[in-house]
């Protein structure tokens, strides 16, 4: 029961990483070069990434101080142009999971948030600022920003294809309800 | 000026929050570098060659296809895509796949549709998935003026 009850509580990224130590065991049993030669790239790539790693924890530390759910609530009530603004604003400084938004987000869908506010929203959280330091390694910080820049402008073109889009949907299902 | 009121207790939890964040993308990230490790040492450079053609439309397509039903957090994504770039594989299409990963949400695509309703979760997917292709190609044409 009890290993019954331990297997559970394994998330589906544990079980992969499981299952990966199980190919290098395999390999380490009769792959013994081909072991060396993975567990060697491994390390560089690892040892490479430590301090970045440090950088990212006290940068999302910083993030999850400052920048609370109730702070981004509060600007996304804005009207106009402003309001596309504190969007994509609050959703590049969101963090955690993104389903952990969801509520929050059909709540104020409630409140007369269009669909093309929350996919915006949404788009932006793919920028993260506390792992711009990871990205500017991997990537050079030139393409980071205009990468960023893009998706920025990109978000809101979503945001406004997503509302033409509902708009013509919601209007077909009007019309075939009113046809019945 | 103004001084900045520091409350002890949300700096703890701050803290702690992130600890928990970056520890429960540890097994993915060091299950991910593993992975391009062997994948690495296995396969030669000139396979993804072979993937992805000269044709930028379905490089970037293809880039877009794999990040769409890719899972795990961004930080994996970077990791992964850093290393795709650095076995040959064009910019182009890493840029589409790292797009695609972080702005599609193939698995949460049941909670959104349950939340915000199938027709907007599925637009918003979908539209990101050409979208990524979008971005990818205007990402790497500035990139190329610059």
């Amino acid at each position: 029961m009890k290993i019954k009850n331990k297997l559970k509580q394994i998330t589906g990224s544990g079980y992969f990483l499981i299952s990966i130590i199980l190919i290098y065991f395999f390999l380490f049993i009769f792959k013994q070069n081909l072991f060396f030669s993975s567990i060697s790239f491994f390390c560089n790539i690892f040892f490479k990434i430590i301090p970045i790693f440090i950088l990212v924890f006290i940068l999302m530390a910083l993030t999850n101080y400052f920048i609370t759910p109730k702070f981004i609530m509060k600007h996304l009530g804005e009207k106009g142009i402003k309001k596309w603004f504190f969007v994509i604003l609050g959703g590049i400084l969101s963090s955690g999971p993104i389903y952990m938004w969801y509520p929050l987000l059909a709540d104020l869908k409630s409140k007369g948030l269009s669909y093309g506010l929350i996919a915006c929203f949404l788009y932006n959280r793919a920028i993260k600022i506390p792992l711009l330091p990871i990205a500017f390694f991997y990537f050079g910080w030139k393409y980071i920003i205009i990468l960023s820049f893009i998706m920025i402008i990109v978000s809101v073109i979503q945001g406004i294809i997503l509302n033409k889009l509902m708009e013509v949907k919601n209007e077909n299902s009007y019309s075939v309800r009113r046809k019945r | 000026m103004k001084k900045i009121k520091i409350n002890k207790k949300n700096i703890k939890e701050a803290i702690i929050k992130a600890g928990k964040g970056l520890l429960k993308a540890l097994p993915m990230i060091f299950g991910t570098i593993l992975l391009i490790s062997l994948i690495s040492v296995l396969i030669p450079k000139s396979f993804y060659t072979t993937i992805f053609s000269k044709n930028i439309f379905l490089n970037s397509f293809i880039g877009s296809l794999i990040g769409s039903i890719s899972a795990g957090t961004p930080i994996t994504s970077y990791i992964f895509g850093g290393e795709l770039l650095k076995q040959g594989i064009s910019l182009l299409a890493v840029t589409a796949f790292l797009v695609a990963w972080v702005t599609v949400g193939i698995i949460q695509l049941p909670a959104e549709s349950a939340i915000l309703g199938k027709k907007f979760a599925l637009l918003r997917n979908i539209t990101a998935i050409f979208l990524a292709i979008i971005v990818a190609i205007i990402t790497v044409l500035l990139l190329g003026m610059i």
